[in-house]
């Protein structure tokens, strides 16, 4: 049996690729997969616990955390259109309204 | 048995909140009606109670009505309640009585004036304090009146508000008072520190057990505050500056509140306080001393004084003098004697010069009247019974009291105060007679007919054809004050002229209910009573003779001066020196006030208070830490760079610490 300790090592190494990705790419397509991949991080901690606890809660977390994720990749990508067709860029250093 | 006395006061606040807050809207007779009816009635209940008084049961008096408890505070309470001996129901009928005819005057007089209702609203709240003054049976609830009156009379001389001398004339007398008050309320935190109270019967019986004073303690040091605070609101040296400019108000205003009633409030003060004053000798003193003086400084000044409402004014002040004079040797009963007559023949003199104001469009300089005696006759019989019972001319009524104060200061035994007095006596003659003769005798000198729109006192020329006689409403209250100023005397003849002195014994339980149980010491300042022998009556007389020969003195000083040679003060007041001068200006009294404390003030206050503390230190913590917050958020503005990534950094950076923190509060 794999122990915990690895799951949650890879959990954290790809919890990090995502914050990485998030940090450093400025495609926003990018950037919405990398925070796809820091939920997907979480959920895999997640679902560790819940089998070494035995506690099917964390296994109905996930769930939630599924839906969540495809939810928002809904709006998400629907946002991501909207700016698109108005700004005709992806660059999220170029979409900066938010500025003082 | 309750007299229900709560009633008196509350009539003319009723009519003051209806006529203050919706009087703007209601016709001038509506806002008469209210003002004086509430005033007519206050006067009708106060005959009432004064008749159930005297059918009171000796051991009934003072007859004290408690209500409520105002307000408690540790072992201290204070309630509202009423007070009534034999010296609040004196004032409480003057107060009422000649506050009813002002009232009426004044419906003649300000006829023509804006803010009508405004004026009523003020005149019947000045009753209701003065009322709560002269009633209340604790000092904390007559510093209410006390403090109220002196709002009300600040309201009234900065009724025409327009005007800058008004103004501040207004802001003068309430700044003067506040010097005064001062001290009163350090006798009354006196009181309430070593008496627990300020019930005047608790307060009187305590004080009772006290023996008198022979040197000065804390009985002299709560009598000279009380003094000062009733040096402040009745005028006397030092702070009696606010009482001239006074003047300014509608001239009404000036009869009732400076003259008649409000500046009284400080003699009944003292009066109401006789156990502490006639344990304290030195304090007892100092009223005399002061009284005495102001009567005389008054009284000079008043002599130069062109100005028909200055003279009265310096009248008043040197009056009120007279009163503390008589207060100050013991003989509280003079003292509130003079405190009538004054009522009735001041209020009486400011009424009919506001009559000869009215009529002359608002003239007030004497030196423009001349000759009114044939274009206004009422108004002169009237002022001719005022100027003769002021001047002190047997029967009538001024004679009387003033005499009666002049004998008993003799009879204390201090006699260079009674040389003074009388002194003060002739000169108050002379500048009596001085106005009558400047006023009603020889030409007119007025400007003729339509050029007089002088508008001294605010007081618009309403078609305004040459001197003219007032209209009835202003004539009758004048009337009645003459009869009164005549015959009110008559109530206090003293025993040497075959009278009995029914006044002064009408009051003596007040004066001398405390004192039976003390040595007695003070007792000697009262020889009217049991030792009025063969010889004490003759000598009484000899003075009696001496106080009118000062007044005809100085009645035919002032007809030599302004009637027989009335080009002769012209030419002396040119070859004048410097003391002419002096007295003319006043002794310059404002002036040295002005500048020995006003002055230093006001540059203390600018330079320091406004410059120093207010703009550096207060505005400048509250500017300094304005401009760091902003300084401070300039520098953090630049974190809003609107950079997701740099938002998502900093996220990812504070999870980072969140976590380490975590991690090494683990790992303890």
């Amino acid at each position: 049996m794999v122990p915990l300790s690895y799951y949650l090592v890879l959990s954290a190494i790809l919890f990090a690729c995502g914050v990485a990705g998030f940090l450093i790419k400025r495609n926003i397509i990018t950037i919405f997969m990398s925070i796809e991949l820091m939920l997907n991080a979480v959920n895999l901690t997640f679902v560790a616990f819940a089998a070494e606890l035995r506690a099917l809660s964390g296994n109905v977390f996930v769930f939630f955390v599924m839906v969540v994720a495809a939810a928002e990749a809904a709006v998400g990508l629907a946002i991501i259109i909207s700016v698109f067709r108005t700004r005709e860029t992806l660059n999220v250093d170029r979409i900066n309204l938010l500025k003082l | 048995m309750s007299l229900h006395l709560w009633i008196i006061p509350l009539l003319p606040l009723t009519g003051a909140a209806i006529n203050g807050l919706l009087g703007k809207r209601f016709p001038k007779a509506l806002v008469n009606t209210i003002a004086l009816g509430s005033t007519a009635l206050a006067f009708a209940y106060a005959l009432w109670v004064a008749v159930q008084f005297v059918g009171l049961p000796a051991d009934q008096i003072p007859h004290i009505e408690r209500y409520a408890t105002w307000m408690t505070a540790g072992t201290f309470s204070a309630e509202y309640g009423i007070y009534l001996d034999q010296l609040s129901l004196v004032m409480l009928l003057v107060v009422t009585g000649v506050g009813f005819l002002i009232h009426i005057y004044s419906v003649g007089y300000m006829e023509h004036e804006g803010g009508y209702y405004r004026y009523f609203a003020y005149l019947n709240i000045f009753m209701f304090f003065m009322l709560t003054l002269i009633l209340a049976n604790n000092y904390l609830l007559m510093f209410v009146g006390w403090e109220g009156v002196g709002l009300a009379s600040y309201l009234l001389i900065g009724f025409w508000f327009l005007k800058d001398s008004a103004a501040n004339a207004g802001k003068k007398a309430f700044i003067t008072n506040r010097v005064g008050d001062f001290g009163f309320l350090i006798a009354l935190f006196l009181l309430i520190k070593h008496f627990g109270t300020l019930q005047y019967d608790t307060v009187f019986r305590a004080i009772s057990a006290y023996p008198v004073e022979a040197s000065a303690g804390l009985l002299t040091a709560i009598g000279l505050l009380m003094m000062v605070g009733a040096s402040g609101k009745s005028a006397q040296i030092p702070l009696y500056v606010w009482l001239p400019d006074a003047m300014e108000g509608p001239t009404p205003v000036s009869a009732l509140i400076h003259a008649a009633t409000m500046v009284t409030a400080g003699v009944y003060m003292v009066a109401r306080s006789n156990p502490v004053f006639n344990r304290a000798p030195i304090a007892l003193m100092a009223v005399a001393v002061i009284g005495t003086l102001t009567a005389i400084f008054a009284a000079s000044i008043g002599i130069l004084q062109t100005d028909i409402k200055k003279v009265l004014a310096y009248s008043t002040v040197s009056q009120l003098g007279y009163m503390f004079m008589g207060c100050g040797v013991a003989a509280y009963g003079a003292g509130i004697f003079h405190l009538m007559t004054h009522a009735f023949f001041k209020a009486l003199l400011f009424l009919s010069a506001g009559a000869i104001i009215h009529g002359l469009g608002g003239e007030q300089d004497m030196r423009r009247m001349g000759g009114l005696r044939k274009y206004m006759p009422k108004t002169f019989w009237c002022m001719t019974v005022a100027t003769f019972t002021i001047a002190g001319f047997p029967p009538l009524a001024a004679f009387f009291s003033k005499d009666e104060i002049l004998w008993k200061t003799w009879a204390s035994g201090n006699h260079l105060l009674w040389l003074i007095g009388v002194i003060a006596a002739a000169m108050t003659s002379f500048y009596m007679f001085r106005l009558w003769f400047m006023t009603f005798f020889g030409e007119y000198r007025g400007a003729p007919a339509e050029d007089s729109q002088h508008g001294h006192n605010g007081h618009d020329a309403h078609g305004h054809a040459g001197p003219h006689e007032s209209p009835m409403v202003m004539i009758v209250p004048l009337m009645i004050l003459a009869v009164l100023s005549f015959v009110g005397g008559w109530v206090g003849i003293p025993a040497a002229l075959g009278g009995s002195d029914r006044f002064d014994r009408f009051l003596d339980p007040v004066f001398h209910s405390t004192v039976e149980s003390a040595q007695g010491a003070e007792t000697a300042a009262l020889p009217a009573e049991g030792r009025a022998d063969h010889e004490e009556t003759s000598t009484e007389l000899l003075f009696m003779g001496i106080s009118v020969a000062a007044a005809a003195l100085g009645f035919v000083g002032a007809w030599f001066l302004y009637y027989k040679r009335a080009d002769l003060p012209a030419k002396m007041a040119e070859s004048a020196g410097g003391l002419y001068r002096l007295v003319h200006d006043k002794y310059r009294v404002d002036e040295l006030y002005g500048a020995t404390i006003i002055q230093p003030i006001i540059l203390a206050s600018t330079n320091i208070l406004w410059k120093g503390i207010d703009s550096a230190i207060i505005d400048g913590a509250v500017d300094g830490s304005a401009a760091g917050a902003q300084d401070v958020s300039d520098g953090l503005r630049h974190m809003q760079s609107g950079n997701i990534r740099s938002y998502a950094g900093w996220v990812a950076f504070g999870a980072a610490i969140v976590i380490a923190f975590m991690v090494w509060k683990g790992v303890r």
